[in-house]
């Protein structure tokens, strides 16, 4: 697949690197104990060495540092047992200390690898530079008084992993493919919820452009963007507002930039020349984070089993393939909820239910798997009953909908509605003897020997008669003896 | 001073112990003291009604038999240290009207232990200076005084409380110490300071200068008292990740004047060209005392010690350039209006902060920029570990180092006033073992020529406070230093 962009002068390519900030799951934060429960009135979440009174001292979260250990060996990457924690130095007015306690030479994490899934089922690996630990800053809120910013220290120290990409992704696509397997990876394990709407993933993104082959362009930086879909648009903008002012001979100026998402469009925030010197240096009042190599193994041991490795377990042991796969793994959630509807059943018909079915009645829905209010089990049902004869695939649907709409048990709706499914074959013979009787001009255009199709019409009569109740292979077997 | 204000904390103890007076009567003596002695300006916040409860409560808990080792003893805090409810101020017209909700740490261990709180003493700006001329609140007068009558600077940072207690308007007092902030201003004070091994004593709750050389000890005017103190400031801390998790031994216990036998290091690189003959003939007088009460001296060589002072004035501005980021007019404090957050910033910081503060604050941004990183700030932490491992290496052939405190007795104020690299002189031969995080203490050891104090300094191994408190006690058996000075305020 080519990821060129065409210009008036050439092709060209697109280099996305991509920062993520994603918010560590944890009753407490990074140096403090206060707590850090989303949508908390302002200011009810701060302790006072997140308001950075005088004299207050950070002390690690131990859950902060196993969460981002956890997350490393989740992106396959080499865990720091030494790192250091920086000051880097700026002054904002939710920055309460003046600094944010970050890692900057020697990060936790090291090295690792996503792998992206494409609709095609080609996959690409992406590298991950680094992982490292962090403070959030405090929220300034600007609409609160005619002529004051006010400021919720609630945020102020939560702990924050920013997980650094290498500059590996070459489209919008790629981009989006990122964010969303790294979400699904964070949920699998559970160290971030993922929630990009309410700000506990971010992402900071990368853009530059060069002629294919050529060294790396000069990049410009879109930041805190908060979906999926804006980050794919900001590239798709920032790609072709870098590609239009090179080719009428102007150049790229390294800057900060920011994504109105209500336009479309990015806009200088910073130039390099107006960037931060941030001054980082280690923070005095935290040693070094040491910890032994066998805790990281405890917990590389204690790992739930992660996307790619479940993937692979649906296509190797279920036979499923790659595109469907990858969609069941795509939320632990849904992983979940197809392996208890698969359990014991056909791997490939529930998959079908789930992908098609199932997901097509939430979407319209607007509900999320977790909401559907057809649970795993009742799904299973209905597959029993398709797989026993007691209901046809054509029946499951209605049933289905029923089900989606009411909640009810398959068994229940079947029963109540009389859809049980014709199986007595003198009943249905009568029916099919009916038919011929009623219809000889079909019959003779069937000795015609348009064979198929007619058979075909046959088998709808039939079917009409019985309300969709009989049982389709005996309807079939019948007509060709009776017509044969 | 009355009778009960010329007590050592010994004697105090005892007396409290046997019923001839109670903490109540101690206590309002000292308040007396403080109200008489206002020209020395060591104190920014007298809380006498507060000293007067908890001097009851320490008598209550005598009387059912329950008191605390320090039970009723008066104390000055350094204003570095936030109480609880009481205005803590750093000596910065930055902090105005601050009142911490909590309280710190080592002065909790105190209240815990007994001890009763007179008020809050004066300090340089931030624990920035040595002559405790930088305060908001105006300079601290020395209680000694030259022998022609010139009034002297206390030393600093911790100024104000070693003029309280010299002054005997506590009996003693907590410091804290960055580059020499306990020992110096003990030494131009004529009395103990101890600044014990970095992690030792928490600084949860003591407003930061340097956090990676802050360290809180006691002021006192005997090294039992020291030694009585430190016990109670001591002791981990959780809330400290600095704070180093070994029991806290009875200091009082290891004063037993038997030094034979140890190994007193005389290290040659303190012997400076322009150090005054005095202090000189002081340190000598000092290693003749040790060798007579048994201890053998050993010549080393700390040979990074000349690197020592341009170290500090890198590492220690930088930390403090990032640790008063804080002061920005947003939270508590000091707010002066602008139009906007860029100029509240300017405005209020401009005002805030004095000449020495502004003056580390833009050493230390510039030591940490882009570009002069490696060549100070780098360089710098190189240096420090040099510093380090030349004292290690020392310890392997001594067991305490003996060297002035001071290069001179205190000085007039104003007199390094112009000059701040003669006035970071005077830190000299403090910021070495601060550098490297070890213990030392200053002993009163004699008077100069000028009839003031000069103190003599030891220097211990990580941790080995007992060893550095036993051989302060003898060389202050040996100097007999009771002198005192005339009472002019």
């Amino acid at each position: 697949m080519s990821n060129l962009i065409a210009g008036a002068t050439g092709d060209w390519e697109i280099v996305i690197g991509l920062e993520v900030h994603a918010q560590v799951t944890s009753e407490a934060k990074l140096f403090s104990g206060a707590a850090t429960e989303f949508g908390a009135e302002p200011n009810t979440q701060v302790s006072l060495v997140d308001a950075a009174m005088p004299g207050m001292l950070p002390v690690i979260n131990k859950e902060c540092v196993k969460q981002a250990i956890r997350t490393g060996l989740a992106l396959g990457a080499e865990i720091n047992c030494y790192s250091v924690f920086d000051r880097k130095n700026y002054f904002y007015a939710d920055l309460p200390q003046g600094y944010q306690i970050s890692q900057f030479k020697q990060p936790i994490v090291g090295e690792g690898t996503i792998t992206l899934d494409f609709k095609d089922g080609s996959t690409k690996e992406v590298g991950i530079e680094r992982l490292h630990l962090e403070q959030d800053a405090g929220k300034s809120m600007h609409d609160q008084h005619p002529s004051m910013t006010y400021v919720d220290l609630n945020r102020s120290g939560v702990a924050l992993m920013e997980i650094v990409s290498k500059p590996d992704m070459r489209s919008a696509e790629e981009a989006g493919a990122y964010l969303r397997k790294l979400r699904t990876i964070l949920r699998y394990i559970g160290s971030c919820d993922g929630n990009m709407e309410q700000g506990s993933m971010r992402a900071d993104v990368n853009v530059s452009v060069r002629r294919p082959g050529d060294e790396f362009g000069t990049r410009c930086e879109m930041k805190n963007i908060n979906s999926i879909r804006f980050a794919q648009q900001a590239i798709e903008y920032e790609a072709r507002r870098q590609i239009d002012i090179i080719e009428e001979g102007g150049t790229i100026d390294q800057e900060t930039r920011l994504f109105d998402s209500a336009q479309g469009v990015t806009r200088t925030m910073r130039s390099k020349e107006e960037a931060h010197d941030y001054r980082y240096f280690p923070d005095p009042d935290l040693l070094p984070l040491e910890f032994e190599q066998t805790w990281v193994d405890e917990l590389a041991g204690e790992l739930p089993e992660l996307p790619d490795a479940k993937k692979n377990r649906l296509m190797d042991e279920l036979g499923l393939p790659s595109y469907d796969a990858g969609i069941l793994v795509s939320e632990p959630e849904i992983s979940v909820f197809f392996e208890e509807v698969a359990a014991g059943r056909d791997a490939k018909m529930a998959a079908n239910w789930v992908i098609t079915n199932l997901f097509s009645a939430l979407n319209a829905q607007g509900k999320g798997i977790t909401e559907s209010p057809v649970s795993a089990a009742q799904l299973g049902q209905l597959l029993d009953l398709i797989s026993d004869d007691t209901i046809s695939g054509r029946i499951a649907k209605d049933v289905f909908e029923v089900m989606i709409e009411t909640g009810d048990d398959p068994e229940k709706i079947v029963e109540e509605k009389g859809l049980k499914q014709i199986t007595d074959t003198g009943a249905i013979e009568a029916m099919v003897d009916q038919i011929i009787a009623d219809n000889p001009d079909q019959v003779a255009q069937y000795a015609g020997g348009e064979n198929p199709k007619v058979i075909g019409w046959f088998v709808g009569q039939v079917m009409k008669a019985s309300q969709g109740k009989a049982n389709p292979g005996r309807v079939n077997q019948l007509l060709k003896q009776k017509l044969g | 001073m009355s009778d009960l204000t010329s007590l050592s904390m010994a004697d105090a103890l005892a007396g409290l112990d046997a019923g001839d007076f109670s903490s109540k009567e101690l206590t309002q003596s000292y308040l007396d003291a403080v109200e008489a002695g206002q020209a020395i300006n060591a104190y920014t916040t007298v809380t006498a009604d507060q000293a007067l409860d908890m001097a009851a409560a320490a008598d209550d808990a005598r009387a059912a038999g329950t008191p605390g080792p320090l039970a009723g003893i008066p104390l000055a805090v350094k204003d570095l240290f936030c109480t609880k409810g009481v205005l803590t101020t750093a000596s910065s017209h930055i902090l105005d009207g601050f009142h911490p909700e909590y309280e710190s740490t080592v002065t909790s261990n105190l209240w815990r232990d007994g001890a009763v709180m007179l008020g809050k003493v004066s300090l340089d700006e931030f624990a920035m200076g040595s002559s405790n001329e930088t305060s908001y609140f105006g300079s601290v007068e020395n209680p000694w005084r030259a022998d022609d009558g010139q009034s002297r600077v206390p030393g600093g940072s911790s100024g104000g409380s070693a003029a309280a207690v010299a002054a005997h308007l506590a009996v003693a007092a907590t410091g804290t110490d960055t580059g020499g902030s306990i020992r110096q201003p003990s030494s131009y004070c004529g009395l103990t300071g101890m600044k014990p091994t970095y992690g030792r004593c928490s600084r949860w709750g003591v407003i930061a200068f340097a956090s990676s050389l802050d360290q809180a000890g006691p002021i006192a005017r005997s090294v039992k008292d020291t030694a009585l103190m430190l016990g109670s400031m001591a002791g981990y801390d959780a809330k400290d990740s600095t704070s180093i998790d070994t029991p806290v031994p009875d200091y009082a216990a290891a004063l037993t004047g038997d030094i034979r036998g140890l190994k007193v290091g005389i290290p040659k690189e303190y012997r400076l060209d322009d150090t005054p003959a005095e202090i000189l003939a002081l340190w000598d007088q000092g290693i003749d005392w040790l060798k007579q009460s048994g201890a053998e001296i050993v010549d080393i060589s700390l040979p990074h010690t000349k690197y020592a002072l341009a170290t500090y004035y890198i590492v220690a501005p930088a930390e403090a350039s990032s640790n008063l980021a804080r002061y920005d007019g947003v939270k508590y404090g000091l707010r002066v209006p602008g139009d906007s957050l860029i100029d509240m910033y300017e405005n209020t910081r401009a005002e805030g902060f004095g000449e020495e503060v502004t003056r580390r604050i833009l050493i230390g941004t510039y030591v940490l920029s882009a570009g002069y990183y490696d060549a100070y700030y780098l360089k710098a932490q190189k240096v420090r570990s040099l510093i380090a491992r030349d004292f290690e290496q020392a310890y392997q052939s001594c067991d305490v180092i003996l060297t002035p405190t001071a290069p001179s007795a205190a000085f007039a104020p104003g007199e390094n006033a112009d000059d701040p690299i003669s006035m970071y002189l005077n830190d000299v031969f403090t910021v070495p073992a601060s550098l490297a995080g070890l213990p030392g203490i200053s002993v009163p050891a004699g008077l100069s020529g000028e009839g003031l104090p000069l103190g003599l300094q030891l220097l211990g191994r990580p941790f080995d406070e007992e060893t550095v408190l036993r051989a302060a006690g003898v060389l202050e058996e040996a100097a007999g230093f009771t002198a005192q000075p005339s009472k002019w305020w």
